[in-house]
């Protein structure tokens, strides 16, 4: 079964018809690519699978479950975690707390219980502790953890943000934009960072990216969007020679 | 019916004192985003300063005005230069302290000049009051000044920022003061220009507050001041047609609700239906409603 | 790296606990020699009380990261409820520990109701509307508290928002609040000591709360809304909760505040928009989210006056521009830069790099 199913979805601004008559199909384990030109509504689908915008027409089931219409915390609670374009991180907490934060569903005692320290306080903080640990140091930050998160440089709150979203225990990741603002070195770190995660937390990926060299390195399938609707969808490099999607990003 | 017509008439009154102070509230609030808690102190300011030279040096009540707002317009010009432009930049929660300090400034100068005894104010109003349906509704010379006063300063107002070269710079910062500072506006003259026009705003309201309600100690403008603000929130913060209505409305609803509810109550009523308003509409009456993109 | 930054949270705190107790032990001492004028003894049980709602509001303001300016119309609910509790059960309950006990419970309880139910229509809103809305109701609880009257006779309680002859009671019966003249005869339970209790389980509730799961929450929702909301993070759950807590605690420090006067009347003065702003001050100065900041803010900008009574009339002048000028000196951009080039930490800094160098 498909752990991402959309189909027909659809949102409209006032007048406006940001996104048409949209599907996709992904599959457990799959690193799936949405690209398209600035203002092709990628970042929107995004808003819709993560219930930051209700949409206006059709579904979105996950795992077989229909998550449409729900409020954002609940598609967490489903098992889907996202990353921001413009990075959204908690920037006056500790690195370590960041990653806390992610674990708040799943790692709980009362708050009667964190006031009077009763001992599930120590113990569960401990769990926390450890697996916030182990998720930091999967992005190579053990030695950031009590630096505050807005110190950190940006390419290392890029790497925060993928490391908070694991931290919900998801069963999709969305990643929106991640190699933005990169060098390619560390693009290239992203890269082996993202399979990584993958193949370790055998996660399944969405990802939007402008970058070309990292979809076409990383991705398996690709949707290509354009003025809000599906201009092709396949295989990365049956998607990436097609003419229609070369005139959409250059031009006529 | 008559006590009613003539409880509105108080009220619209009252409600244009809040409209020229709100005025300048929003003002401020719309170019500097900042909450100047000063604001109702420069009305005492403004009052003291008529008190002074009408009272005081026996001047003629039209010069007394004219002097009090030339000296609030310099205060305030004063003020931002010193305890506000320092702060551009700094975090809102700054600036409104700093603000709150200002307010105490001003109130603790009066009590030293003129000492925390309540003076009695001389209205500078000498027109004869309106008697109307056989004496039954009497509309005093003060109220009639006060109503066209608001009317005059909102028209002035609105054809200075539409159609001047600076009026239209303060609209321009107060969208976005980055991109007006790239368009070549001079945004600190634009903010001094602001919190001139507001001060001076604050002064004839002093006058006009101090004329209908006589009583003057260094507090006077304290109320008056966070019920403008409760006005300028009322019609939408930053919006100048939202601080006219708001203001008008507050005036009459405090008004009314003395009248016919209990008048210890009147201002809890006011604070009661601001309070409705922003649970229907967050923004107030006219304000914008902005979204947060993600 | 991990257990040494715990280390340093928890030793900061016990430094804030520390910090109180040591205070008391020498104020103890200094009254026991006889150092303290009467007028700073008087000063004592006011200055825990400001204490406690400078650090409940820090968590509103600084953790949650919401502009209040309605901390004084909880404070009022805790005093007005909890003294008229102790008035009415005077005779009754003569154990007068037990009875300040339950006093302030109630007082706690009454504010916890008040936060609560504001908070459900005032967190939908934002920023500076949030501020004059939470301002509204503080003026509401005054002004509404000002009109009530309430009294008790053989027959049961009786009450009337216009006078006490409105209440119709029987030649026995006794008025217990009596509109803007308020509560009198409140027994007077407050102490420096148990002030200094109510500070220290205050810091208690307040330290342990921010450092938990449940401050995390809350801190994260104060960062960034939209991504809590996606990391699952109840949003109005947690504003909610801080709001109720802070609220409950200036319930407290009323508590302390009514049982410290014989006569309890709502005035703009005590507990009117000015004081509210009053605590927003020592929660700025001290450093927004910073607990220990708002103690020490809160004790020095009240005895700042006092200590300058020799200046008389020019007194509170002073204070406003002591105020202008920590605020431009702390926050302009200016002041920041000349603070970071000449600071301490720098300047030690400076040493430790040369020392280093050689």
């Amino acid at each position: 079964m498909a752990l991402l199913e959309v189909k027909e979805l659809g949102i409209s601004f006032g007048g406006l018809r940001a996104v048409d008559d949209f599907h996709m199909t992904i599959e457990p384990g799959e690193l799936y690519g949405l690209i398209g030109p600035n203002g092709a509504g990628k970042t929107t689908v995004f808003n819709l699978l993560t219930g930051v915008y209700k949409p206006t027409d059709g579904y979105i089931l996950l795992d077989g479950e229909n998550i449409t219409g729900k409020r954002t915390i609940e598609i967490n609670q489903h098992g889907i975690a996202r990353t921001f374009q413009n990075i959204r991180l908690f920037s006056e907490l500790s690195v370590l707390d960041n990653v806390k934060a992610g674990l708040h569903n799943h790692y709980t005692y009362s708050t009667l219980t964190g006031i009077l320290r009763l001992p599930k306080y120590y113990k569960v903080e401990k769990e926390m502790n450890e697996r916030a640990m182990e998720l930091l140091k999967v992005f190579d930050l053990e030695e950031e953890a009590s630096y505050k998160a807005s110190n950190l440089p940006y390419g290392k709150q890029r790497k925060l943000e993928i490391a908070r979203a694991l931290a919900t225990n998801p069963k999709l990741l969305l990643l929106d934009e991640p190699a933005a603002g990169m060098n390619p070195n560390e693009t290239q770190e992203l890269m082996n960072t993202i399979r990584f995660v993958r193949d370790e937390f055998h996660m399944t990926i969405l990802l939007i990216e402008h970058d070309m060299r990292l979809v076409s390195g990383i991705c398996e399938r690709l949707t290509v969007l354009n003025f809000g609707q599906i201009l092709t969808e396949g295989e990365t490099s049956e998607v990436l020679n097609d003419p229609k999607v070369i005139t959409a990003y250059l031009g006529e | 019916m008559m006590g009613f017509i003539s409880y509105l008439v108080n009220g619209i009154s009252l409600g244009s004192v809040y409209a020229i102070i709100a005025l300048g509230y929003t003002m401020v609030y719309g170019i500097a985003k900042m909450l100047n808690f000063a604001h109702g102190d420069v009305i005492m300011i403004g009052g003291f300063v008529v008190f002074t030279a009408v009272s005081g040096m026996g001047l003629p009540p039209v010069i007394g005005v004219l002097i009090s707002v030339v000296v609030c317009t310099i205060l305030g010009m004063v003020i931002e230069r010193i305890a506000y432009k320092p702060l551009r930049g700094a975090s809102k929660l700054a600036v409104l302290i700093t603000a709150i300090g200002v307010s105490y400034f001003l109130q603790n100068v009066a009590l030293l000049i003129y000492g925390s005894n309540t003076k009695s104010f001389t209205s500078v109003v000498s027109i004869e009051p309106l008697s109307l349906a056989d004496g039954a509704i009497i509309i005093s010379g003060e109220t009639i000044v006060t109503i066209l006063a608001c009317i005059v300063i909102m028209i002035a107002l609105t054809s200075f920022i539409k159609y001047s070269k600076s009026g239209r710079a303060m609209l321009a910062v107060s969208e976005d003061s980055g991109a007006a500072q790239l368009m070549g506006v001079n945004v600190n003259a634009t903010i001094a220009l602001t919190f001139a026009i507001g001060s001076a705003l604050a002064a004839i309201a002093g006058v006009l507050l101090c004329s209908s309600y006589p009583a003057l100690t260094p507090y006077t403008g304290a109320m008056p001041g966070i019920k403008a603000f409760v006005a300028a929130v009322f019609g939408g913060i930053g919006s100048i047609p939202g601080a006219f209505i708001g203001g008008i409305l507050l005036g009459v609803i405090e008004i009314l609700g003395k009248a016919y509810i209990s008048s210890q109550l009147a201002d809890a009523i006011v604070f009661a239906v601001l309070i409705i308003v922003l649970l229907v509409k967050p923004t107030g009456l006219l304000g914008k409603q902005i979204q947060e993109k993600v | 790296m991990k257990v040494k930054a715990l280390n340093k949270n928890t030793k900061n705190n016990l430094i804030t606990y520390g910090m109180v107790i040591l205070a008391y032990v020498v104020m103890e001492i200094l009254m026991k020699a006889g150092m303290v004028s009467s007028l700073l003894q008087g000063l004592l049980v006011p200055l825990c009380t400001y204490v406690i709602l400078a650090v409940s509001l820090n968590l509103v303001v600084g953790i949650s990261g919401e502009l209040s300016l309605g901390h004084a119309g909880f404070m009022c609910v805790g005093a007005f409820a909890s003294a008229f509790f102790s008035n009415y059960t005077k005779e009754a309950l003569t154990v007068s520990g037990l009875r300040f006990f339950l006093a302030i419970l109630i007082g706690a309880a009454a504010a916890a109701l008040f936060g609560f139910l504001i908070g459900i229509p005032v967190l939908r809103l934002r920023g500076d509307y949030l501020a004059i809305v939470t301002l509204a109701f503080g003026e509401i609880i005054k002004n509404v508290i000002n009109v009530i009257f309430l009294g008790h006779d053989s027959k049961g309680f009786h009450i009337s928002f216009k006078d006490a002859f409105s209440m119709n009671m029987e030649p026995d019966g006794e008025v217990l609040i009596n509109g803007p003249q308020g509560i009198t005869g409140t027994p007077h339970d407050s102490s420096f000591l148990i002030g200094i209790i109510l500070i220290l389980i205050t810091l208690f509730i307040v330290i342990n709360m921010v450092n938990s799961r449940t401050g995390r929450a809350i801190m994260a929702i104060r960062d960034n809304r939209i991504a809590a909301e996606s990391v699952g993070i109840h949003i109005t759950k947690y504003k909610l909760l801080a709001f109720t807590v802070s609220a409950s605690l200036a319930g407290v420090a009323g508590v302390l505040y009514a049982h410290n006067l014989s006569t309890l009347a709502a005035q703009p003065k005590n507990f009117g928009y000015n004081m509210s702003i009053m605590i927003l001050v020592f929660v700025v100065l001290g450093g927004i989210g910073n607990i220990r900041g708002s103690i020490i803010a809160a004790v020095v900008l009240t005895l700042l006056p006092e200590l300058l009574r020799g200046l008389n009339d020019y007194r509170m002048l002073m204070y406003a521009i002591v105020l202008i000028a920590t605020m431009i000196f702390t926050s302009s951009p200016g002041g920041q830069a000349f603070r970071e080039r000449y600071s301490l930490k720098a300047l030690l800094g400076q040493k430790k790099q040369k020392k280093e160098a050689e």
